[in-house]
């Protein structure tokens, strides 16, 4: 598998995203700056996360003018496959490639902890090696992850099943309690229609090894590769 | 010439931090504040001084970078 990761001024969590791509799917992953202006072929291009552009103006907007984007976009209209993590799911919704836009957490502070993620749908791309309803751990590490879209975007998303992570207590269920930043219907992650394309604010490429505290991120990137034979 | 565009959420979008400045100034003492939005102002310093077609412009700067046409609305200033 062919992946590529696009940094910009601020990403921080490239240097992740990288390892965690290159220790999954055994190749080195090709490393875009976001002023690129040529991209490799390749399987799967990771957004990052991060601070791109400081998060001036919106968090995610500079960062999805870039001129790398214009390829990002071109792959994704293509059917091309295309995560966006934390900072990136951001870029992706300010793109417009996923609907909604992530505003400041409900509380105004930065939140940083690991959170249970209950498996919404197992059939997509980035989710098919996980079981439905499976309780994942992961962390997130942001201060504006608070998921909102207009109503009739929110019912779209959940009649077409484009919900891929909701924040769940123990027990898996989307709790008040649960939900480190207000997103509405506790969403942390969504696909767009089509399905090529991912964004979630938890971070599943930092929890792929033991030593990072845990690896139920490793499904989300395992997914991937099923996906791809 | 200068445009100044004023950047606000719409109606419905939750406001956290309208909120948070409303309870501060309630704990300030200022009583009756009802409510508080909050939004940005950007001032743009421009060659052209042709009023249509710089609000034509300034409009086009706000679908594609200033507002997130999503959760804001956004108006235009010309002077």
């Amino acid at each position: 598998m062919k992946t590529a990761v696009v940094t910009f001024p601020a990403s921080n969590c490239d240097r992740d995203m990288f390892d965690a791509l290159e220790k999954i799917t055994g190749t080195k992953p090709y490393a875009i700056w976001h002023q690129d202006t040529e991209m490799p072929d390749v399987d799967l291009i990771a957004l990052p996360g991060g601070f791109s552009f400081g998060d001036y103006l919106r968090c995610g907007a500079m960062a999805a003018r870039s001129p790398a984007m214009e390829l990002v976009m071109a792959h994704a209209n293509r059917g091309g496959n295309v995560i966006g993590i934390c900072n990136g799911f951001q870029v992706l919704t300010e793109m417009g490639l996923l609907p909604g836009v992530l505003m400041r957490n409900r509380s105004l502070k930065f939140v940083c902890k690991n959170v249970n993620l209950k498996v919404e749908n197992n059939t997509s791309t980035f989710t098919n090696a996980y079981q439905r309803n499976q309780n994942i751990e992961i962390p997130v590490a942001h201060h504006d992850g608070n998921y909102f879209a207009a109503p009739n975007v929110l019912k779209k998303l959940e009649s077409n099943k484009q919900v891929a992570f909701r924040y769940v207590d123990d027990n898996n269920e989307p709790t008040e309690g649960a939900n480190p930043n207000g997103s509405q219907n506790n969403i942390a992650g969504i696909t767009n229609k089509a399905g090529n394309i991912l964004g979630m604010m938890p971070h599943p490429e930092r929890f792929i090894e033991e030593v990072q505290g845990g690896t139920d991120g490793r499904g989300f990137f395992e997914s991937i590769i099923n996906s791809l034979k | 010439m200068k445009a100044r565009v004023h950047i606000t959420l719409k109606n419905g979008v939750l406001d956290p931090q309208g909120k948070a400045i409303q309870h501060a100034l309630g704990a300030l003492g200022f009583s009756g504040v009802e409510d508080v939005r909050q939004g940005k102002y950007i001032e743009l310093d421009l060659l052209e001084s042709d009023p249509t077609a710089i609000r034509e412009n300034v409009e086009e700067m706000c679908k594609k970078l200033l507002s997130n046409m999503v959760i804001e609305n956004y108006t235009i200033d010309i002077e």
